[in-house]
């Protein structure tokens, strides 16, 4: 933008407000959500069920300030008057505002015969916060908390501290071990001269798009015949096998656009192709491991379909345990939130930390179906 | 090194003078896989604790491949010279090109074949599964569910991408606007579900009680009812389509913005002092310069919406009117255990790829002389 032109600054200031604020509207509705979680997960699991997270923040609302005892001679039936004022039960019972400001609500059913008197008052920040949630969401053994009307509730918890390794256990060999034999592959289509060369990488160049569901069933009969089901060498494998087309082909590019006389002059040197890759190649494709890197392990650690269809409940990932939580406990929102912050907590950091890498490698690989 | 190969002639001369080094390399990978086997064995029965596993694993598996290329190669430079130039290439290439076969390209003939048979694999029943994928009122209704994604998934996820792309490009802290857009690219799709599901959650009607949803908290902070909005179609795919919007318009937005970069600051200048408003200028000019790019990034987002699973798995099951493809596939082949029908819908989604896979080699074959 041109700034040093004076007699357009008032217009562009105006216009940088609005591009200033529209993008900051569209930021806020995108990082609602995740905030949204993230306040739930230190709540109380009896806040949760009661109120929305946003009533953590400085509000208005009614607190309970006193009670009244309705006689057991009023008819509870027809309309009831309390300090005058005449109304049904169910009228009550959804809290009626008096002509001074106060609210009364009817406490319970007909036969408790208690009014709460409730008046209209600043809550400051919500500081009732826990990290319970997080250890009732890590732990395997019994969990206890408490619902919205207070009662305990026991349960077995998910042991979402051992998804977590197993995550990791996953997640680390799945993204080296395709990036080495990736790379191995690209150096040898880049540098190497043999029969079939153009017709296998046409075939990587091919199966860049293919659907892996296509490849779901079949394997599956080769893990049971192998009796592979469930160990983490299947899923390695399985993710090494959907990930080397984007892998060896984002490589190959890099690999193959290094300059060449690097490559000759270490020939001359009596180098052989097995030096030159360790020595040579590798080092000098770091940028483009990294990118590649990120890329996968993003893609593994998020992974929900291969990890339910080759681990199923042994070797439980964070995905498929965060969505077990989904179906067997849909409503306990203080193990969902945190749950789900924990399944989020490290991809987010590699991300934030590497984000460069990452982006590098999504412009150089945005052909992957 | 290899020049002693050279002066003993023949194989047969070659292999009399070199009996101790052919013993070694016998035994070299047979200990190799002696090792890998036994630490094989250890992780599928090993009752250890946790971490010892998952070190165990990662030190596995990683070394494991390391040397299997270490050991290859050894092997193959210990040949005479003609065999190694010859077999060398095979030792960089071939665990990539056999991995991709194994698990890509041979399952592509393995589900075509198996889409002709029974549940079990077994028989042989013509075109049956084929009948039902474009027949059963559940696959049509995720046939439709699946345009729907394609649609409006990939139209709102380029337009804002591209929206925001633009009025990034003119703000002082578009690298801060661009990392809160791009974040919820590192969040996985069942993480989105949940955080989503929060959203959209419904308590019910009844007194004392307050929704704890956002959606419903503000539909009944202006007034209105609250919904169980994830149980009425059709309007409930649209619902979960925005949860896609929220997790790749920041792809989008990330490779538009760099194709925006990549425009010559000096026809953007030019057409500026011709006296083109900033409309005019990002319509006839940004547009026409970033339609490759545009074109690539919609692609991107089709492909991916057609395999769209995880979302829909844990948000509804493919309940109410929301099935898609891909949660059929999964749903037939592991709760209903009918392979024949899945792989006839993997085969299907294969065919629906085919033209972008074709676009991309002929992109190749023009842009590389190999």
């Amino acid at each position: 933008m041109n700034t040093s032109n004076r007699s357009y600054k008032g217009q562009q200031a105006l216009s940088s407000f609005l591009v200033n604020l529209t993008l900051i509207i569209i930021c806020v509705i995108w990082i609602v959500p995740t905030l949204g979680i993230f306040f739930t997960s230190f709540r109380n699991s009896e806040d949760i069920f009661r109120t929305g997270w946003w009533t953590i923040f400085p509000h208005k609302s009614y607190v309970k300030t006193g009670e009244v005892n309705i006689d057991p001679s009023v008819d509870v039936n027809g309309p009831i008057t309390i300090e005058g004022v005449s109304h049904t039960f169910e009228e009550w019972r959804q809290g009626v505002v008096m002509p001074d400001g106060r609210q009364l609500t009817w406490f319970g059913n007909k036969r408790t015969r208690l009014v709460e008197i409730q008046e209209l008052q600043w809550l400051a920040f919500d500081t009732r916060l826990t990290l319970d949630n997080y250890k009732n969401v890590l732990t395997g053994l019994e969990i206890r908390f408490k619902d919205g009307s207070g009662q305990e509730i026991v349960r077995r918890g998910n042991n979402l501290s051992g998804a977590f390794l197993n995550s990791i256990a996953v997640a680390v060999p799945a993204t080296i071990i395709p990036i080495l034999i990736a790379c191995f592959a690209a150096y040898g289509f880049a540098w190497m001269d043999f029969p079939g060369r153009k017709f296998l990488f046409t075939i990587v160049v091919a199966l860049l798009v293919v659907p892996l569901q296509i490849a779901l069933v079949p394997i599956l009969q080769d893990y049971t015949r192998l009796n592979l089901n469930g160990t983490f060498l299947a899923i390695w494998l399985a993710h090494t096998g959907f990930g080397l087309p984007l892998a060896i082909y984002l490589l190959f590019n890099y690999i193959s656009s290094l300059p060449r006389d690097i490559l000759e002059s270490a020939f001359i040197d009596g180098a052989s192709h097995f030096t030159i890759f360790t020595n040579l190649i590798l080092p000098l494709s770091v940028p483009a491991l990294a990118s590649f890197a990120i890329f996968q392990f993003l893609w593994v650690w998020n992974d929900y379909l291969v990890a339910l269809v080759f681990l199923g409940d042994q070797n439980r990932v964070v995905t498929s345990a965060l969505a077990a939580i989904v179906g067997e406990k849909g409503q306990d929102w203080h193990l969902l939130t945190s749950g789900a912050f924990i399944s989020m907590m490290l991809p987010l950091a590699v991300f934030f930390a590497l984000q460069r890498y990452f982006v590098r490698g999504l412009l150089a690989g945005s052909v992957k179906g | 090194m290899e020049k002693t190969l050279k002066d003993s002639g023949g194989v047969g001369n070659w292999l009399i003078t070199n009996t101790g080094r052919i013993l070694i390399s016998l035994l070299v990978p047979v200990v190799t896989f002696i090792v890998l086997w036994q630490g094989f064995i250890f992780l599928r029965d090993s009752q250890a604790p946790k971490i010892v596993i998952v070190l165990v694993a990662i030190i596995w598996g990683v070394g494991g491949v390391a040397i299997l290329f270490t050991v290859s190669n050894w092997l193959v430079e210990k040949l005479p010279s003609e065999w190694m130039q010859r077999l060398q290439p095979f030792v960089f290439v071939g665990p990539g090109v056999a991995i991709l076969l194994w698990f890509l390209a041979i399952p592509v003939i393995r589900t075509l074949i198996l889409s002709f048979r029974g549940p079990t694999g077994t028989g042989f029943e013509g075109v049956d599964n084929y009948r039902f994928a474009f027949t059963d009122r559940v696959m049509l209704e995720a046939f439709r569910n699946n345009l729907l994604w394609m649609i409006f998934g990939t139209f709102f996820c380029v337009s804002l991408g591209l929206l925001i792309a633009v009025l990034a490009d003119r703000s002082r802290y578009e690298s801060v606007y661009k990392a809160i857009i791009f974040m919820p690219m590192a969040i996985s799709f069942v993480g989105a579900g949940v955080i989503w599901k929060f959203i959209y959650t419904y308590k019910g009607e009844g007194s004392g009680i307050s929704e704890i949803g956002l959606l419903n908290a503000i539909v009944l902070a202006l007034g209105g009812t609250s919904q169980p909005w994830l149980s009425q179609p059709p309007w409930n795919n649209f619902l979960l389509i925005i949860i896609m919007v929220w997790l790749q318009t920041g792809f989008a937005m990330v490779i538009i913005s760099s194709a925006i970069k990549g425009i010559p600051a000096e026809l953007l200048e030019a057409a500026r002092i011709d006296g083109a408003n900033e409309f005019q200028v990002f319509f006839r000019i940004m547009i026409p310069s970033i339609q490759g790019t545009l074109l690539t990034v919609s692609t991107t987002i089709i492909i991916f919406s057609l395999k769209l699973f995880d979302i829909v798995r844990v948000m509804t099951g493919g309940n109410n009117g929301t099935n898609v493809i891909a949660n059929e596939f999964y749903l037939e082949r592991f709760t209903y255990g009918n392979a024949g029908r899945a792989s006839a819908i993997a085969i299907i989604l294969l065919v629906a790829v085919i033209p972008v896979m074709i676009y991309n080699l002929r992109q190749f074959r023009e842009s590389r002389a190999f």
